[in-house]
C-alpha cells in the first residue's frame, strides 16, 4: 500500500509543476500516445469496458498476488490518464489494489473526467481493476 | 423593465442587448468567458422567465383547476394562458388541442403508445426517418413491438438529407403512421415536412412531427401544415425544463385512448368504470407542472417580442460564419451539409478523438456537446463514433465562431 501512495505523491509532485491547464494537457496527451497499447488479442469485446464519449479496453494478467493492467482507449486524453492509473495500480498486490483510494486524480485536477456526464469508461475502468482486487484476494484465500 | 428591453430590440437586432437578458451568459468557465454553443441539447433562459418562475412560486401558487379559492382560480387563469400562448405561438386552431407534457420525449411516447394500442396491429408499419432522435426510434419500438407491427426507415444521402422518392416508395397499404424530426438536432437538416405530411395525407396515414429543435428556429404553423401531431420541449425554447408540449388535432386526441390515468383526466370514477375528461385533460393526468407553464409562456413572449425573420437571419448569417471558418481547419470534415440546415455544426477531425476536442475546447471556455447526439443510427450511418457538436441560439455572436475556430485550431495542435 506504501507504493501506491508513494507514487500517487510522485504524480501530484510532478503536476504541480505546470502552471496551465496547457501543459498539464500537453503532458497528458504525451502519455497517451506512449501508452502501450493492449495487444490486439486483447481488445476485443471480452475487455471493453463502455462508455458513451470514448471506449476503454482493459487486460489484467496475475503473477504472484501482483495484478498486472495492460489498457488502450480511442480517445488520448483518457489514454493518458489511464497510463497514470497503470502507472499507479500495476504490479500492486491485489488486495492493495482492491482497497486503496485514487486521491491523487482529485489533486492534479482530473476529476471531472471521472464525473458521470463525461461517461467515458474511466469510472468504469477503476471499478474494474478494484474488481481483479478483489476477486484475486478471495481465489487466493480458498 | 422587460418591456424597455424588449422595445429596443424591436428597433434593430442587437445581440449584445439580447445577451443582457440571459444572465447566465455572463459566467466564466475554467476562468474564461463562457462561450455557449450546446443551446440545441438546452438553451440558456432569459431573465423574463427566470422572473416569472419565481413570480409564480413567490406570490401566485396553488394547484389549478381544484380549489374554488382565489389564489387557486388564478394560478388556474395562468396556467391557462400559457395554453392559450402556446395555440398562438404555433397558430392551432383550439386550445384543447395543447397538451401539456414533460418535454418532446414524453409527448412522442404518449402518440406512439396510445395511437400504437389503438390502430396498429399484426404486420402494420410505422415510418421514421435514419436521422431521429432516440425519443423518436425508441418508443415507436415499443409501440411496433407490442402490436406486431413494423418499423420502416427513410434513408440518409451523404449530406445528411432525405428523399421524399424514398419516403414514397416505403409507404404501402400497411403503412398506419409516419414520425419525423422537422429539424435534426445532430446535423441541422431542415426537412421537407411540409411534402412528406402532403403525400402522407394522399394516402391517409397520420404524421408526427418532432418540432424540439425547429420552435426555437423557425416560426411554426401547424393549421398551415396541417400537421397531425406536433411535439417541442420548452427549455430548447429559452423555457424552463420539465414542460413540452403536445399538439394533436381535436380529432386525434378525441380518437386516442389516454396514455396515463389518475386525477385531472377524469369526469366520473367507481370501481367498476371510469369516464374520462374532455380534452385536453384527458392526457394531462395528475398535477401539472404549473410554474413550467408559466415560464413556457415568459419564453414564448419574449419571442414574440423579436421580429422572428431576424432570429432566422441572424441564426443563418452565424451558421454561414461558422462553416466557413470550420471549413479552413486542417483534417475537418462537417457532418450535415444539407442545403437548407439550421444552426447546427456538427464536426469531425481526422485521427483526433471527439472527447480529446471537447476536453481542450472546455478549458478554453468553450462549451460544445460531443458524442452520438442521442442519435447512434445517423453515427452508424456515416461510420463514425461521434462528432463534435456546436450548436447556435439567438444569443450567440460572430466573435464566438471567431473563438471556436481559433480553440480547435489549438486542440488540433495540441493533440497532433
Ligand atoms: C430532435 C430532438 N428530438 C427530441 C429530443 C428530446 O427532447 P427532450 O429531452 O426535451 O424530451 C431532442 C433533445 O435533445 C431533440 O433534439
Amino acid at each position: 500500500m506504501e507504493e501506491i501512495v508513494k507514487i500517487q505523491d510522485e504524480i501530484i509532485d510532478e503536476f504541480s509543476f505546470f502552471d496551465e491547464w496547457m501543459e498539464k494537457y500537453e503532458y497528458i496527451i504525451d502519455l497517451g500516445k506512449k501508452l502501450p497499447l493492449v495487444e490486439d488479442q486483447y481488445k476485443n469485446e471480452q475487455h471493453l469496458i463502455h462508455g458513451c464519449q470514448s471506449q476503454v479496453w482493459l487486460h489484467c494478467e496475475e503473477k504472484e498476488g501482483r495484478l498486472f493492467f495492460s489498457a488502450d482507449s480511442d480517445a488520448v486524453i483518457t489514454k493518458g490518464i489511464i497510463a497514470m492509473l497503470i502507472r499507479v495500480l500495476s504490479g500492486q498486490k491485489s488486495e492493495d489494489i482492491a482497497k486503496c483510494d485514487l486521491y491523487f486524480i482529485d489533486r492534479i485536477g482530473l476529476h471531472e473526467h471521472l464525473s458521470q456526464t463525461r461517461s467515458n469508461g474511466l469510472t468504469n475502468m477503476i471499478k474494474q481493476m478494484k474488481m481483479y482486487g478483489i476477486a484475486t484476494k478471495a481465489s487466493s484465500y480458498e | 423593465m422587460e418591456h424597455v428591453a424588449s422595445k429596443a430590440i424591436e428597433d434593430h437586432w442587437d445581440v449584445e442587448e439580447i445577451r443582457n437578458e440571459f444572465p447566465l451568459l455572463k459566467n466564466t468557465m475554467h476562468g474564461k468567458p463562457l462561450v455557449f454553443l450546446d443551446s440545441a441539447a438546452s438553451s440558456q433562459k432569459p431573465r423574463v422567465v427566470i422572473d416569472a418562475i419565481s413570480q409564480y412560486y413567490s406570490s401566485q401558487h396553488a394547484n389549478v383547476h381544484r380549489g374554488v379559492y382565489a389564489l387557486s382560480a388564478n394560478a388556474t387563469d395562468l396556467f391557462e394562458a400559457a395554453r392559450e400562448a402556446t395555440r398562438a405561438f404555433i397558430h392551432a386552431q383550439y386550445d384543447h388541442e395543447i397538451v401539456f407534457t414533460r418535454g418532446t420525449t414524453e409527448s412522442i411516447n404518449l402518440v406512439a403508445h396510445s395511437f400504437g394500442q389503438k390502430h396498429l396491429n399484426q404486420g402494420d408499419e410505422v415510418i421514421i426517418s435514419a436521422m431521429e432522435h432516440h425519443s423518436n426510434i425508441v418508443p415507436w419500438q415499443m409501440a411496433c413491438e407490442a402490436n406486431g407491427a413494423k418499423l420502416k426507415i427513410i434513408p440518409l444521402l451523404d449530406d445528411g438529407t432525405i428523399r421524399i422518392e424514398d419516403v414514397r416508395d416505403l409507404i404501402s397499404n400497411r403503412t398506419k403512421f409516419i414520425s419525423l424530426v422537422h429539424i435534426s438536432n445532430a446535423l441541422g437538416t431542415i426537412n421537407p415536412i411540409q411534402e412528406v405530411i402532403d403525400l402522407a395525407h394522399h394516402h391517409d396515414i397520420p404524421v408526427m412531427i418532432d418540432g424540439a429543435q425547429a420552435v426555437p428556429h423557425l416560426p411554426i404553423n401547424v393549421v398551415e401544415l396541417d400537421v397531425d401531431f406536433y411535439a417541442f420541449s420548452g427549455h430548447k425554447m429559452y423555457g424552463p425544463t420539465g414542460i413540452g408540449v403536445l399538439y394533436g388535432k381535436e380529432k386525434w386526441l378525441e380518437d386516442l385512448p389516454p396514455y396515463q390515468g389518475g386525477g385531472e383526466m377524469i369526469k366520473k370514477v367507481t370501481f367498476e368504470k371510469t369516464t374520462y375528461n374532455e380534452l385536453p385533460f384527458k392526457f394531462e393526468a395528475g398535477t401539472p407542472n404549473i410554474a413550467g407553464t408559466i415560464g413556457l409562456k415568459a419564453a414564448i413572449d419574449f419571442l414574440g417580442d423579436l421580429p422572428s425573420t431576424s432570429i432566422e437571419q441572424h441564426e443563418t448569417s452565424l451558421l454561414e460564419y461558422g462553416t466557413s471558418l470550420l471549413k479552413e481547419l486542417p483534417g475537418l470534415h462537417l457532418i450535415g451539409t444539407a442545403p437548407n440546415k439550421a444552426g447546427v455544426l456538427s464536426f469531425i477531425i481526422d485521427g483526433l478523438h471527439p472527447y480529446d476536442i471537447g476536453t481542450l475546447l472546455d478549458h478554453q471556455g468553450i462549451a460544445v456537446r460531443t458524442g452520438h447526439h442521442c442519435t447512434e443510427p445517423i453515427m452508424d450511418r456515416f461510420g463514425i463514433a461521434g462528432t463534435v457538436r456546436a450548436s447556435l441560439g439567438l444569443y450567440n455572436t460572430h466573435e464566438e465562431l471567431d473563438q471556436l475556430a481559433s480553440a480547435v485550431s489549438k486542440a488540433i495542435n495540441m493533440l497532433k
